[in-house]
């Protein structure tokens, strides 16, 4: 019961997405990426809201959508849908909103009603039963969308971003919940979400769209290791050059150069993360470590360390404590030396 | 604090100056539209009125005018609120033709309108003589030609209201309803009417007060018929030429169940149109 996926999706904009996917029964897939990227598109594309433009989606050899001959329309899929809103029936209690799908698919009002209440006791809402959405908070509204989209046993759980609407404070304990009820459920889920961390701890494996495409794919610390774009880099706080390698000395087409540990040749990857980089008032001496002036560009507090954006060949990015920012006097145009370990510098082809 | 008070009661006093270039025909319109119905209540034969009221002619034309606006809205109902529907969510092409034709009896005088009614359901219409050689029914000078004209009058009332509710509600709730396994009946019923209802009130109102002061379209298909087709603005406007004061108090009656039904529903109404 595998569901393949291989969207193609134009929009009259001009916009493409290009979308291949597999996801087997109880994996979870994160579709990570930035706004616009084409996460919500394939999102619809697969709960049957919107058709493909070619390529086909098939749930084993159950087929969904192939134009021109197939397209199975959303409310014959059975596809479970927690939308970013969630969008709860305003003027249905909590337990009408969960039997919904099941009063919708013909099962008489009291056993859907049953059933829905298991599905509130699940998520922890069994005293919600009888509120309106309008008077439930951010949180128990996601566990209320959840329930109502895994009440009906659907093959295929697709979750928009489901803790983007949430509070910071609510969402550690709510994801880790989530996290827990997609242990439980057997079926296929594909999360799409813009947060790094939700994709790492939710997802078994993570699809990184960019403009339509996907850049990369795989288990998240193996993404997390080895990041191969911008985006992925500094979504899991990596710098990231490509270069060409010769012997231990990679050359970066922007300019700069860098010394690694390990040697390598040809097309390159340099990764190494922002606390690796160490900043200097002025030119350390006398070791052979990566090291070259730079410009503070901007300075970002973080929870217990200052991200420094430095302009340089190359430009970098620096995890330092508050307390080095004070004694560096760092503000933007500052002009400095950063210095990284050639040790601390990985390599990874292309 | 005393500073505060001050400049909050100057800028009240700034903001509450109103220029005459708009004050003044301002008053002027608000006179306009009062005045006339002040008039009303200041020569109504208040002596007579009960009496007049009691009186058969009254009591035949207002039941009249209530059950024929009654059905006429129960028939724009049926037909409008689906209309509204397709204009608004139906993916057929030429929609914007199709609002258009539809809001074409809105601006239409109604006596127009009646004349039309009268070529296509008249005993030799377009459609009417089929009804008659088919099914022996003929429409014109019936009450129920009463309810077809006033329903062709009011519909487009509702039909706006209601599509313009349709278009205000957020159409990803009935995408959320059909990822359920709901089909686009079940969505319609149990998700996009409930949360227009609002707008359907107030459009059924509308639709309602138009059908209940129609004039032209059903004096012209349906006739005068005392007690068939004689509805109240038919009743007044002929009453005028004979008895002036029974013209008042039909129409004080007119005016006093417009006020009602107004009040009775204003927070919906309001709720719907905002």
């Amino acid at each position: 019961m595998t569901l393949h996926a291989d969207l193609h999706v134009s929009r009259a904009s001009g916009f493409r997405l290009d979308l291949d996917l597999s996801i087997v029964p109880g994996e979870v897939v994160a579709l990570l990426g930035p706004n616009g990227a084409g996460k919500t598109t394939a999102m619809r594309a697969l709960a049957g809201l919107l058709p493909v433009t070619t390529g086909s989606i098939r749930l084993d050899d159950t087929v969904w959508d192939e134009p021109p001959r197939v397209f199975v329309p959303a409310e014959e899929r059975f596809a479970g849908v927690v939308f970013q809103d969630y969008l709860l029936f305003n003027h249905l209690s909590a337990l009408d909103n969960v039997a919904f799908g099941l009063r919708a698919q013909g099962m008489a009002r009291h056993p859907a009603r049953m059933r829905a209440r298991d599905w509130l006791a699940k998520v922890g809402l069994e005293q919600f039963a009888g509120t309106r959405p309008r008077s439930l908070s951010g949180g128990q509204a996601q566990r209320v969308a959840l329930a109502r989209a895994l009440a009906t046993d659907p093959a295929l759980l697709l979750l928009d971003e489901p803790l983007a609407a949430l509070d910071a404070s609510n969402r550690l304990h709510i994801r880790a919940e989530l996290a827990r009820h997609l242990g439980e459920y057997p079926g296929h889920t594909l999360l799409v979400t813009h947060d790094p961390l939700d994709a790492m701890v939710l997802a078994d494996r993570i699809v990184i769209v960019e403009e339509g495409r996907v850049v990369q794919a795989g288990p998240p610390a193996e993404v997390a290791r080895a990041p191969r774009t911008d985006y992925v880099a500094h979504l899991v706080g990596l710098n990231l050059y490509r270069g060409t390698a010769s012997g231990t000395t990679v050359s970066l087409p922007g300019g700069g150069t860098f010394t690694v540990a390990v040697p390598a040749s040809g097309a390159v990857y340099v990764a190494f993360p922002p606390n690796a980089v160490s900043l200097h008032a002025t030119e350390p001496s006398g070791s052979p470590r990566n090291c070259w002036p730079v410009t503070v560009a901007g300075l970002e507090q973080h929870a217990h360390t200052v991200r420094a954006r430095l302009d340089g060949l190359p430009p970098v990015l620096a995890d330092i404590t508050p307390v080095v920012v004070a004694e560096l006097a760092l503000a933007p145009g500052t002009r400095l030396w950063a210095t990284v370990k050639a040790t601390e510098a990985v390599t990874y082809p292309v | 604090m005393t500073d505060q008070a001050t400049r909050g009661a100057r800028r009240g006093r700034r903001r509450g100056r109103l220029p005459a270039v708009l004050a003044v025909p301002a008053f002027v319109g608000l006179a306009f539209l009062v005045v006339p119905l002040a008039g009303l209540l200041v020569r109504a034969p208040w002596s007579t009125l009960t009496e007049q009221l009691l009186s058969a002619e009254v009591g035949q034309a207002l039941a009249l005018s209530l059950v024929c606006a009654s059905l006429a809205t129960a028939v724009c109902v049926v037909l409008g609120v689906p209309l509204a529907w397709l204009l608004a969510r139906g993916d057929l092409p030429g929609r914007g033709v199709l609002r258009a034709l539809v809001t074409v009896p809105l601006v239409l005088p109604p006596v127009v309108g009646g004349v039309a009614l009268l070529l296509v359901l008249g005993r030799r219409g377009l459609v009417g003589q089929y009804l008659h050689d088919w099914f022996g029914i003929s429409l014109p000078f019936t009450t129920a030609g009463v309810v077809v004209a006033e329903a062709f009058v009011a519909m487009p009332f509702l039909v706006i209201a209601v599509e313009g509710a349709l278009r205000a509600a957020d159409p990803r709730y009935e995408e959320a309803a059909a990822t359920l396994g709901a089909s686009r009946w079940l969505t319609f019923r149990r998700v996009t009417l409930p949360s227009i209802a609002p707008g359907v009130v107030a459009g059924t109102v509308l639709c309602w007060a138009r059908a209940l002061g129609e004039f032209g379209a059903t004096i012209t298909f349906a006739g005068n018929f005392p007690g068939k087709t004689t509805t109240m603005p038919l009743a007044v406007y002929l009453a005028l030429e004979t008895d002036p004061g029974a013209a008042i108090v039909l129409s004080i009656v007119l005016l006093i169940v417009s006020i009602v039904v107004l009040v009775s529903l204003r927070d919906r109404w309001l709720r719907g149109l905002s």
